[in-house]
């Protein structure tokens, strides 16, 4: 069930994804920048959580789960050292993904070259 | 004179007509298939490390990291542009989307130098995702902390 | 005499012949309905070289060898090169034609390129200022869509109004005197701006230009559509086509049986997945090079109006808010 619970609400994150595409002329990276300010914002209004519960990566894998890491370490962190938690919370929860796409990144546009499209 | 201005007015409708609009419905299901079979592999990766001993969030991150390194790669083997060409939002929006979004310009701009072009260019797509994630993010921690 | 007609036209008494001209082209231009007119169909985009934008330059490099040869002069005998691309700071001219010691004249004029770099070389050649002038352009899908759009590996869609940027080179060789077509008249285009903002959909900026240029050229010339066996625009593609066409018709003028868009005619565009049609510098000029060319000297076309168009985009000025001004320059080439 948490297979099919994740496919659905996955699918359903990137068909609105792709409406906006279609229907507005906002460009991709637009697009993901919304994605990733809705995530904050629905994460703090309580409304994102429920939603990873029932979808689990069906909810984090998408980048709307981007913004969900970043509000909730933010909360979390603000509730264990305070004040500079607002400053800390948000990067310490999504360091790992970060560091990952600066070294995977890097060593992968090291090695392969851009290629003319099929 | 009068019928240049005429045609300036209407030219907008005149171009929406001219202009064949993308197949949304295509669209929209090829975004659901590839959008939510990316997730069930995310769901997959994560319900392993779980076996492995892995607590729920840190099985979380690991899958983050895992899918990423997934997307560099496809991105590396010329393979996930032509996803996207079909996917569209389906391999935009997650996190392997993010991540050949890092990948693509590093690769492009690798001619320019290591460190003007892949270095300073890497972020030119994913940027401005941290740059307003971590700004909402502290906003958000803002209000908590003086409200909460 | 006055050869210059109305407002944007000029007339040329002595009119300057076109000796040769030379096309070379990309893989996928090479799988197209036109592959057999052009001279030389490279096998892979980066063409031996390490960047796209050398082997934009090397197009350009070989193009202009080869019309040198097929006009069976050399080197010496060129006056001046006029030769402009979609590239920043007309690199991939500069770069091309640095090598020949040529006194060069840069053109921008995005995607109308080789009717402005051609009009320029008529200019000269009927001053009696040179003999023999080479004008050229050319693009590079790669090149222009790491400049314009995005780099080549990320993913995404493109849009059915977007079009594809040919990958190729074309040079025309002009003589004061000599066997060939004729360039008998030149109409130099306005800016026209209709207000798009779409960069997916450069068929919508153009048109508007396209019919202001092919107006105002009738109107100059006092010929209409039944003087030409063919009037041709550069890279419109469909939805510019229908535009254009749209537009003409409110003018009442109707070319639908004229006309023709070399964006069009150089892809297949379901089969080659390009959308609405070719476009770049490249497209209007490997197609008049190298189709539109051989096909007058048959004798399959004997009066011919060749507008090129361009949309004069630039990323600044689109992010900061701008519409994207359109232009079309038309040459009249004659048996």
């Amino acid at each position: 069930m948490d297979y099919v619970n994740a496919f659905i609400v996955g699918g359903i994150i990137c068909v609105i994804g792709q409406i906006l595409l279609d229907k507005t002329q906002l460009m991709p990276a637009r697009i993901l920048v919304l994605f990733v300010t809705l995530g904050v914002i629905l994460t703090a209004l309580g409304i994102y959580e429920p939603i990873v519960n029932f979808a689990g990566a069906g909810a984090t894998v998408p980048l709307p789960g981007f913004g969900y890491a970043l509000a909730k370490g933010v909360i979390n962190e603000v509730n264990t050292e305070g004040f500079m938690g607002v400053l800390t919370g948000g990067l310490k929860a999504t360091a790992a993904g970060i560091s990952a796409v600066i070294v995977f990144g890097y060593i992968i546009a090291l090695i392969f070259n851009p290629k003319a499209k099929a | 004179m009068d019928k240049a201005k005429q045609i300036k007015q209407n030219y907008k409708e005149m171009v929406e007509k001219a202009s064949p609009s993308s197949n949304m419905g295509v669209n929209c299901a090829w975004a659901f298939f590839v959008g939510g079979t990316i997730c069930v592999i995310g769901q997959i990766i994560t319900e392993v490390l779980k076996t492995y001993g892995y607590a729920k969030d840190d099985a979380a991150m690991m899958t983050t990291v895992i899918l990423i390194f997934i997307g560099a790669l496809l991105t590396g083997l010329n393979i996930y542009d032509n996803i996207g060409k079909y996917a569209g939002a389906g391999s935009i929006v997650p996190i392997t989307g993010f991540s050949n979004s890092v990948v693509a310009p590093a690769m492009e701009y690798k001619k320019e130098g290591y460190i003007l072009g892949m270095g300073a260019r890497m972020f030119t797509v994913a940027g401005p995702v941290i740059v307003y994630g971590v700004i909402s993010s502290v906003v958000v921690g803002i209000i908590y902390y003086f409200f909460k | 005499m006055n050869k210059h007609l109305g407002k944007q036209t000029i007339r040329f008494d002595n009119p300057p012949v076109i000796l040769a001209s030379s096309s070379i082209v990309g893989p996928r231009e090479g799988e197209g309905p036109l592959a057999t007119y052009f001279d030389t169909i490279i096998e892979d985009e980066l063409y031996g070289e390490s960047t796209w934008e050398k082997a934009e330059s090397k197009l350009i490099e070989k193009a202009l060898e080869k019309v040198i040869e097929k006009a069976n002069k050399t080197i010496d005998d060129v006056k001046y090169i006029i030769s402009g691309d979609l590239l920043n700071q007309l690199t991939a001219s500069t770069f091309g034609i640095r090598n020949f010691k040529v006194p060069f004249i840069g053109v921008y004029g995005a995607c109308s390129t080789m009717a402005e770099s051609l009009s320029v070389a008529a200019i000269i050649v009927e001053g009696g200022f040179a003999d023999y002038v080479i004008a050229s352009t050319s693009s590079h899908f790669c090149c222009a869509e790491k400049q314009f759009r995005s780099p080549l590996e990320l993913g995404g869609q493109r849009p059915l109004t977007s079009t594809w940027t040919v990958t190729g080179s074309g040079a025309i060789f002009l003589a004061e005197s000599g066997e060939g077509p004729k360039i008998t008249y030149i109409t130099t285009g306005k800016i026209v701006d209709f207000n798009i903002k779409d960069a997916m959909n450069m068929g919508a900026v153009m048109a508007p230009a396209a019919a202001d240029t092919i107006i105002n050229h009738f109107i100059d010339t006092e010929r209409d559509e039944n003087y030409y066996d063919l009037i041709v625009t550069g890279d419109l593609g469909k939805v510019g086509k229908e535009l254009l066409l749209d537009i003409l018709k409110q003018y009442n003028y109707d070319i639908t049986s004229k006309y023709m868009d070399c964006g069009i005619e150089i892809f297949e565009a379901d089969k080659q997945d390009t959308h609405s049609g070719g476009s770049g510098c490249g497209c209007g000029a490997v197609t008049l090079a190298g189709y539109i060319l051989s096909e007058m000297g048959k004798g399959k076309w004997k009066k011919v109006l060749f507008v090129a168009t361009g949309a004069m985009l630039s990323q600044v000025s689109l992010q900061q808010g701008e519409s994207i001004p359109g232009i079309a320059h038309a040459v009249a080439i004659e048996n």
